[in-house]
């Protein structure tokens, strides 16, 4: 039962826990505080949230507000209308377990604009709290822990390890498909068949996870791209589960995002109609970055009837998501629009945003390439930067000796004596002999600037040591 | 043809089964739907009262915490001159607690230390006994903390697997929560007629029926009780630790309602405060987790979405991996975790915001005292309907005594006859009730009814209930399509 994985990645949080208390304690490190871009956490890293959604909360959580002259009048309609959605007008109750009803209709009109006009139903869409949840109720219903072979579910390497967990869990085998580094970690399709046949005799594969922006790698699937995996999940009947956090988050100049309900629909038959698909999306990521607020949804799409039944059942046993959350998820899917008294701070608010992950991607980019034995290729979306370390035989051995992975070695000591916390590689996999680092892209210019500096400061200091 | 068909699917998920209250909430919902769209009922909408969601029922929220959550929210707000200074103050030092001083951020799985703090000192000041930060575990609702601690007890396979105690009747929510632990449920029954009270003979009965089927090893037991109304005296939590102690469970202690007692010469006194005022052995060695939430009596912010656990006794290696399963689990939104805080630590006389808050406790209090009066005053005038005196909780559990007709008719429908009974009050009357659940014995119904309503509305749904339940001893009620 005991998950040791957990454990150990824990090990590393719980250090620079500590190393945060010394500080405040008032300790004397080589820094004065921890730069934390461990998680995809906007607002630790001090990103400000969206001032509209905000005030909405703010205004459904003590309802007076929504007679303030101090908040503009669109946000105090919109407070409004999300309680009155409420049951008991208050954000105190619990809501049916699929999500307030009038979100849910709102999620699926907003996914409709999104792709083009193609048709979303509101009974295909379950709210939770964080997409992580629905991912594990989705994989809950495809995973049977008893049978022989093993279930297993394709995913890509690397990989976040919020789902891997859930997948192993579930008594469940993951089957890895290494994403090619040297292609800016593009997904190959022939890796995909590579992966399947690995299974054969192993495992009974059921499902194929893709990430799109990826996580922790940068890059944005091309629509060929996604064709090319949808026309695979067919072939190969998988259940294709789309990890969409980072939707809102594409830099790349050519890049773009294109869903991957929109692509199968627009492959049209036999794909449209057959291929099983389950996306996800939540107010954790992207321009809001709510991740304390725990709130995403799932869309299905070709699920058989009989089993849609099961998963509502499965989706009943939970208490439903924060309402707060909900209505953020309703704020995000239909935001201030030109016109409306909020919209040009709004506006402005999501541009700097922008602006300023558009520049961190570029000088972390500059800066890694720049230092040897670091590098990485352009980030063309997501919130991560994922960097390979090329770490000489002096530092692996160290490493050995202390009983450290090579890359946790390098993170545990750019934590101590550089104060950056970020993601060893081998946590979320990769290439036998390779090592990275993973750190979140979306701080302040000023706080990346500095993480830069200690970054190089330490990567030239270590790499000297271990020459 | 779609791919994943119905074979496919796990069949743990498969066996899954929307339980009675599911379904009569999904009537409710078709119901309401119905309704928007015009459809003519003999009601205007329909009352809920199957379960503990105040702010649904239109009780007010406790304001000061609300103010404090709003600013946190949106901290521009503490430029308003319109907010005591109690609330800026706290709100500040709320936000100081969460990393980049937003509600947006990821906290430790745990929870946020601060509110671990808070809770340890208010746990220590209502008790008079030490409790420790790093022994409190913050989740996404009691019903996640009561899931993890069980799961971490879980083991075995066949007649060795892992059992747990539990109360016949217990909180509706309980089964799914232990399906979804994998553990034995092993029921003792309490004791009806003396107000739902707990018997020592029961429990070692529970036991008994246990050997060869499991491997008890934990009891769980609400107080004030869910959803019976009965608050234990020292006496019979003494019995209970002592039982535990003997038979080695560990003890899982619901307190979730310990804020409602209204009971004359009644009052709630923890499991941790008794086991401590006991004999040293015991206090040192019976291991105890105690659960509260805010979904309680006075703040009722089922929406919100937290609550906590106190571990007694544990081993410290035990304790490691709580932190690392709630890692895997829900996590509690901040927002959720900031009123936790609230919740514990209140405003104090001579705060700005003390005067407000103890009127609206007081006056919460007030409704649900007046409101068990009320119950017990009209539902045992009603025949073949005999209601247990309440002395605390948010639930009354009446038994019901039905017409033959009723129980075959829930036979032919393979319901039981108090699921049907709740399912045609809904139907007729529009009033939404919880049947009791099926850990009891199958020839006695009951009937859930949440009184932590408005006055008025309890006073409505008594009428409505009345109505229906006298044409149904008539014998004039419609028979249900099969």
């Amino acid at each position: 039962m005991w998950n040791m994985k957990q454990l150990e990645y824990g090990a590393l949080a719980r250090r620079a826990n500590q190393i945060k208390d010394e500080l405040r304690q008032g300790v004397r490190r080589p820094y004065k505080e921890v730069i934390d871009v461990f998680q995809g956490d906007l607002h630790r890293a001090g990103m400000k949230p969206l001032t509209f959604v905000r005030q909405i909360l703010a205004a459904c959580v003590y309802p007076p507000l929504i007679n303030s002259n101090n908040l503009p009048l669109d946000v105090r309609q919109r407070a409004q209308e999300e309680l009155g959605r409420c049951v008991g007008g208050s954000v105190g109750s619990y809501s049916a377990v699929a999500g307030i009803p009038e979100i849910v209709h709102s999620i699926s009109e907003f996914i409709k604009r999104r792709d083009g006009g193609i048709p979303s139903h509101p009974e295909n869409i379950y709210i939770s709290p964080g997409s992580q949840w629905s991912i594990s109720n989705i994989l809950n219903v495809l995973v049977n822990r008893e049978a022989s072979p093993r279930t297993g579910v394709l995913i890509p390497v690397p990989c976040h390890h919020k789902t891997v967990l859930s997948i192993t869990q579930l008594g469940a085998v993951t089957v890895p498909y290494y994403l090619s580094e040297e292609q800016g970690w593009a997904l190959q399709v022939e890796e995909l068949q590579r992966a399947l046949e690995s299974a054969k005799g192993v495992c009974n594969p059921v499902a194929l996870y893709v990430i799109n922006p990826g996580n922790p790698a940068g890059y944005v699937q091309s629509q060929k791209s996604v064709q090319e995996v949808i026309r695979f999940a067919w072939e190969k009947r998988l259940f294709l589960l789309a990890d969409e956090l980072y939707q809102d988050c594409v830099y790349g100049e050519n890049c773009e995002f294109v869903s991957y309900k929109r692509t199968l629909s627009e492959m049209g038959p036999p794909f449209s109609g057959t291929v099983e698909l389950a996306s996800f999306h939540s107010v954790s990521k992207g321009f809001l970055g709510e991740c304390g607020l725990r709130a995403g949804y799932v869309e299905l799409v070709n699920l058989d009837p009989a089993v849609m039944k099961h998963i509502h059942t499965l989706f009943s046993k939970d208490s439903c998501a924060p309402v707060l959350g909900q209505i953020a998820l309703d704020l995000m899917t239909d935001p201030p629009k030109p016109g409306d008294p909020s919209y040009p701070l709004y506006k402005q608010e999501i541009e700097h945003i922008r602006a300023v992950l558009v520049h961190n991607v570029k000088r972390v980019h500059e800066v890694i390439n720049s230092l040897p034995g670091f590098s990485c290729p352009p980030i063309e979306g997501g919130l991560f930067v994922f960097p390979r370390l090329n770490l000489t035989p002096k530092a692996i051995q160290k490493a050995k000796e202390l009983g450290l992975q090579p890359d946790t070695f390098y993170c545990t000591r750019l934590l101590e004596e550089g104060g950056v916390f970020t993601g060893p590689g081998w946590e979320y996999g990769q290439k036998e002999g390779t090592y990275h680092i993973r750190f979140c892209i979306a701080a302040p210019q000023d706080v990346m600037e500095e993480l830069l500096r200690c970054l190089s400061s330490f990567h030239m200091t270590f790499m000297k040591d271990f020459s | 043809m779609k791919m994943t068909s119905l074979q496919h699917v796990n069949p743990t998920v498969r066996g899954m089964r929307d339980s009675p209250q599911t379904m009569l909430q999904n009537l409710a919902e078709r119901i309401r739907k119905d309704i928007s769209l015009g459809a003519q009922k003999p009601f205007k909408k329909v009352i809920d009262v199957s379960s503990g969601d105040p702010h649904r029922a239109d009780l007010q929220h406790v304001s000061f915490l609300r103010q404090v959550l709003a600013v946190c929210v949106y901290p521009q707000l503490l430029e308003d001159k319109c907010y005591p200074l109690d609330v800026k103050i706290r709100a500040q030092k709320l936000l100081e607690a969460c990393d980049g001083a937003s509600v947006g951020s990821y906290t430790a799985s745990s929870g946020l230390r601060h509110v671990r703090q808070s809770i340890a000192e208010f746990i220590q000041r209502r008790d008079g006994v030490p409790s420790y930060a790093q022994n409190i575990f913050i989740s996404a609702g009691s019903q996640r903390a009561i899931m993890i601690a069980v799961k971490l007890l879980a083991s075995g396979e066949g007649n060795t697997r892992t059992g747990v105690l539990i109360p016949a009747p217990c909180p509706h929510m309980l089964y799914n929560v232990l399906e979804e632990a994998g553990v034995v449920l092993v029921p003792y029954q309490l004791t009806e007629e003396k107000g739902w009270a707990v018997d020592l003979d029961k429990l070692h009965q529970a036991l008994k029926a246990a050997q060869g089927n499991c491997e008890p090893r934990a009891i769980y037991i609400s107080n004030p009780g869910n959803p019976t109304g009965h608050v234990q005296d020292r006496k019979s939590i003494e019995e209970v630790i002592q039982f535990a102690a003997a038979e080695r469970l560990l003890l899982l202690a619901d307190e979730v309602y310990q804020d409602s007692v209204y009971g004359k010469d009644r009052e709630f006194i923890s499991y941790k405060k008794v086991l401590f005022e006991m004999d040293r052995e015991l206090a040192e060695t019976v291991q105890l987790i105690s659960f509260h939430s805010i979904s309680s009596t006075c703040i009722g912010e089922c929406g919100l979405r937290a609550g906590y656990m106190e571990v007694v006794n544990m081993d410290p290696e035990v304790i490691y991996y709580f932190d690392n399963t709630l890692c895997g689990d829900i996590s509690t939104p901040v927002t959720g975790q900031l009123a936790l805080d609230l919740m514990v630590n209140p405003p104090q006389p001579g705060d700005p915001s003390y005067d407000t808050y103890i009127q609206e406790t007081f006056f919460t209090l007030a409704t649900l005292s007046h409101n068990a009066q009320l119950v017990q005053e009209l539902i045992n005038k009603l025949p073949g309907v005999k209601c247990q005196p309440t002395l605390g909780g948010i639930y009354v559990f009446p038994r019901l005594h039905l017409p033959c007709g009723i129980k075959e008719q829930a036979k032919l429908l393979g319901l039981k006859a108090d699921v049907l009974y709740c399912q045609k009050l809904l139907e007729e009357e529009g009033v939404l009730a919880g049947a009791g659940e099926h850990g009891e014995m199958t020839d006695s119904f009951h009937l859930r009814l949440c009184i932590l309503v408005p006055h008025d509305t309890l006073v409505e749904v008594l009428a409505r209930l009345a109505s229906f339940h006298c044409r149904l001893m008539d014998g004039t009620v419609t028979p249900t399509e099969v």
